[in-house]
């Protein structure tokens, strides 16, 4: 029984970090900023996710899996604000957008100066 | 949500009677005091706490689905040759009032993999995300609207 579960538990942080290793390579193909920031989600949800299961699976205590949950809830609710301060201000210094891109909504709706932003 | 305050209290309790400082006693104790308030729920008053629990596991479930979705979509992208992607920024006229709304909006759009929020505009009535997949603008963002919105507003009103 533990083999199998050890088994279980290999598979599952195998597969969260080939996920990793996915995102890293998204990060090198895709063309512009925002869409690199929108590749790193994966690693994020599925790649921490499937690494923290296969740990709590690994050690099977329930220490283990109320920290697994906390690493969880945390980065979940970090992660979106990293993105989003690194996004605002990519667009504030002028980083350009993919020229296949099929809209920018955003196009002189900020105001340089202070920061104002017009809905 | 007074009555989410009394049932973890009432997990609580039972924990300390048990004298087992763990999470099962707890669970066990959160789960017959939601029973015992669902029992008194007339005398003591009515409060939407006993569907709304329901309505939060409906939503996870729907949020996981979505995610996943998404994730096998961004990922079959990453991993053939060439881009496939049609990516726009876009301005989402937003429903939600208050800052937590606003905020757990804009977090779960960034956490579904393939739209993440850039920001919020000054007086707080548009939402300005990034795209991956966007067909047609206009139905992109009232499928948007009508999906995780209005179901993330059911939850929260």
């Amino acid at each position: 029984m533990t083999t199998v579960l050890e088994i279980i538990a290999g598979i599952s942080v195998l597969l969260g970090s080939l996920l990793f290793f996915i995102t890293s390579i998204g990060l090198l193909k895709m063309p512009d900023l925002y869409m690199r920031i929108s590749v790193t989600t994966i690693s994020v949800t599925f790649g921490l996710g499937l690494t923290m299961i296969g740990t709590a699976i690994y050690f099977n205590e329930l220490a283990v899996y109320a920290r697994a949950i906390l690493v969880v809830i945390f980065v979940f609710m970090t992660s979106p604000v990293g993105s989003h301060m690194i996004g605002r201000s990519g667009y504030l210094d002028g980083s350009k957008l993919w020229e296949k891109s099929k809209a920018d909504h955003l196009v002189g709706k900020y105001d340089l100066k202070s920061r104002h932003l017009d809905s | 949500m007074n009555r989410l305050v009394v049932n973890i209290l009432f997990g609580f309790i039972w924990m300390f009677l048990q004298g087992d400082m763990h999470f099962y006693p707890f669970f066990e104790g959160f789960i017959l005091g939601y029973i015992f308030l669902f029992i008194t729920r007339k005398s003591v008053g009515e409060t939407p706490y006993f569907a709304k629990i329901f309505k939060v596991i409906g939503f996870s479930i729907y949020f996981i689905k979505e995610i996943i979705v998404s994730n096998l979509t961004v990922l079959w992208d990453v991993i053939t040759p060439g881009v496939y992607s049609t990516p726009a920024i876009l301005a989402i006229p937003l429903d939600c009032k208050t800052d937590l709304e606003i905020t757990l909006f804009a977090n779960l759009i960034t956490l579904t993999p393939g739209t993440w929020s850039i920001d919020v505009s000054s007086d707080r009535t548009v939402l300005y995300i990034h795209a991956l997949y966007v067909d047609d603008i206009d139905t992109f963002i009232k499928d948007l609207k009508s999906g995780l919105e209005r179901k993330l507003l059911e939850v929260m009103r």
